[in-house]
């Protein structure tokens, strides 16, 4: 069972990895005995266990992901949402909301409007039907469930979904470094959208510079340290805001003068 | 101009063609993949004097809802060629010609993707001729299938196109346009190089069985070699991509004793202050940024102790 090419190199589509009894994760698949790419990606070889991460890509909803959406069509029960994906998210209010849901009494223009950006969680998809989100947490347990529903204010950026786990990091690990430094709060979609908002300009272009810095280097090691070394930097040097607003003041009115 | 064209030999006896090619040449190719910003994945191609653009959208959402095909992509191809593409300005509108290669490079392209992995979806490519010279639609499978591969689509294998030809009853490779129109035949093919399949197979003119068996002997060797260029261009880019990232983080990593050289010196430049507070005179720019931050903090913390008031305040009020 020999493996053709190294751990964590590049491949293109029908580059053969490796030949005999793996078993296959994402992104490849087997030909006259041999592991092949489908995709560009980098090679992950573990013990017997052979896949690709992609590059680039279109996300492909799976039940149980966080996802960042915004609606597109309000109806009487429903709400499309894009997700960035092929396939447009729905939710219906039976299904999606904490409370009851009147038709009579309630507009469901009201909850969630067409523009609003919402956190929500895929609950069920296949290949037949299109995914169905919920706002609804399955608090049951008691146990601390991300929070769902509407976002307000804020920005989001899009960054390719086969990045999103190395921009969460091993338990968080990436998230939490960025939220330290930042002071921002920060929702990660698994469809490769990003939510976050600061207390101002200043933190929150922090924020969209350490994401973009992850976007690009995701394939190499050591990133929490040097994103953590990036953001320590950038935080040293950037003058209090403050200030700033002063000083612009300042020539603001000297120039009029 | 008939008799022009009678004069102007396409193959000489020895085999040398109007371009100075030997008979199993082909032109220069040269790719650009991921060129478009806006689209999923793009690749531009030079081969020879024809110069195309493939654009790839998606997967994404069909419409209208009746194309879409339960257990598969839909692959919506479109060829066109600029107005400014060919020597007489080409009227915008479609012709039955562009049509028909649009149709030709979709089914293609269709053995060469999983599309079974993205039902009721749909992949759009768009080519775009912007410099023809014979041989575009051979040119322009080439680059759509980079462009597939760069918007990270799930692919069997990567096609290929050349196209051969006869010349007086000379089998050549990789026509040009004066070959394509003076010549007595051509015959363009796509083929997977991996899976040894052709997926499209044309021919116009006059081939005795001999001569098509000689072309295609020559077009397989001919399209495993511009798959290797093909193969060469994406790792080229995407390990581009790399070595410029794999640079920044070596610089920053020699910075950094730098950097750590610098604050250990603020830090001392700090304890001399300290220790002269009182003769403020001469003050290096170090310092003085120093201090600056110092400030700041200062006044970020009284901001800070300031909301707390005001909270406490608050609660108060409400109690």
């Amino acid at each position: 069972m020999p493996i053709l090419i190294k751990d964590r190199s590049m491949v293109t589509p029908r580059e053969a990895i490796a030949e005999g009894d793996f078993s296959i994760g994402s992104n490849v698949y087997r030909r006259e005995k041999k592991v092949v790419s489908q995709v560009i990606g980098l090679v992950t070889i573990k013990d017997n266990f052979v896949s690709v991460v992609p590059l680039k890509g279109k996300y492909l909803p799976r039940v149980g992901d966080l996802v960042i959406g915004k609606v597109t069509d309000v109806s009487l029960s429903t709400w499309i949402v894009d997700i960035a994906s092929p396939y447009p998210g729905v939710m219906r209010t039976s299904t999606s909301l904490a409370r009851r849901f009147d038709p009579i009494k309630d507009k469901t223009r009201k909850i969630f409007d067409v523009g609003e950006v919402i956190v929500a969680k895929v609950f069920s998809f296949d290949r037949t039907r299109d995914p169905m989100l919920t706002v609804r947490s399955d608090n049951r347990g008691g146990g601390n469930s991300p929070y769902l529903g509407k976002l307000v204010g804020g920005r989001v950026i899009d960054v390719s979904p086969s990045k999103i786990p190395r921009l969460i990091g091993r338990r968080g690990s990436m998230i939490s470094t960025i939220k330290h430094y930042t002071n921002c709060k920060m929702i990660v979609g698994q469809n490769g959208r990003v939510w976050f908002k600061g207390n101002n300009f200043e933190d929150e272009l922090l924020v969209l510079r350490a994401i973009q810095k992850i976007d690009r280097e995701a394939h190499t090691t050591g990133l929490t340290d040097r994103i953590k070394n990036f953001l320590e930097e950038a935080k040293k040097n950037m003058p209090t805001p403050s200030k700033e607003k002063q000083s612009d003041k300042e020539k603001r009115s000297e120039k009029k003068s | 101009m008939a008799k022009n064209k009678e004069e102007t030999v396409l193959i000489t006896k020895d085999g040398i063609r109007h371009d100075g090619r030997k008979r199993e040449d082909l032109r220069e190719i040269s790719f650009d993949v991921g060129v478009l910003d806006r689209a999923d994945g793009s690749c531009l191609i030079q081969w020879g004097r024809n110069k195309i653009l493939a654009a790839v959208y998606g997967p994404r959402e069909l419409h209208p809802k009746h194309m879409q095909m339960p257990g598969q992509a839909y692959i919506r191809c479109e060829y066109r060629m600029a107005t400014f593409s060919v020597p007489d300005r080409k009227s915008p509108a479609p012709k039955r010609r562009e049509k028909e290669i649009s149709k030709l490079l979709g089914e293609a392209l269709n053995p060469a993707l999983f599309t079974y992995l993205y039902p009721r979806s749909v992949i759009d490519v768009f080519i775009e001729v912007l410099q023809a010279d014979g041989g575009t639609r051979c040119a322009a499978i080439t680059a759509a299938s980079l462009a597939l591969a760069d918007a990270g689509i799930p692919m069997r294998d990567l096609v290929t196109g050349v196209a051969a030809g006869n010349l007086s009853d000379k089998i050549v490779l990789d026509l040009d346009d004066v070959e394509d129109k003076e010549g007595l035949g051509d015959l363009p093919i796509a083929y997977l190089p991996n899976l040894e399949k052709v997926v499209l197979l044309q021919s116009d003119g006059i081939f005795t069985p001999d001569q098509y068996k000689e072309a295609l002997d020559m077009l397989v060797p001919a399209c495993k070699k511009i798959y290797q260029l093909q193969r060469k261009a994406i790792t080229d880019k995407y390990s581009q991509i790399n070595e410029a990232v794999q640079k920044d983080i070596e610089a920053e990593e020699k910075d950094k004793p730098a950097k750590d050289k610098k604050k250990a010196e603020d830090s001392k430049a700090k304890d001399d202050k300290k220790a002269k507070k009182a003769d403020d005179g001469k003050k290096s720019k170090a310092s003085d940024k120093e201090e600056k931050k110092k400030k700041g903090l200062k006044k970020s913390s009284k901001k800070k102790d300031d909301k707390k008031q005001a909270s406490k305040e608050k609660e108060a009020k409400k109690d």
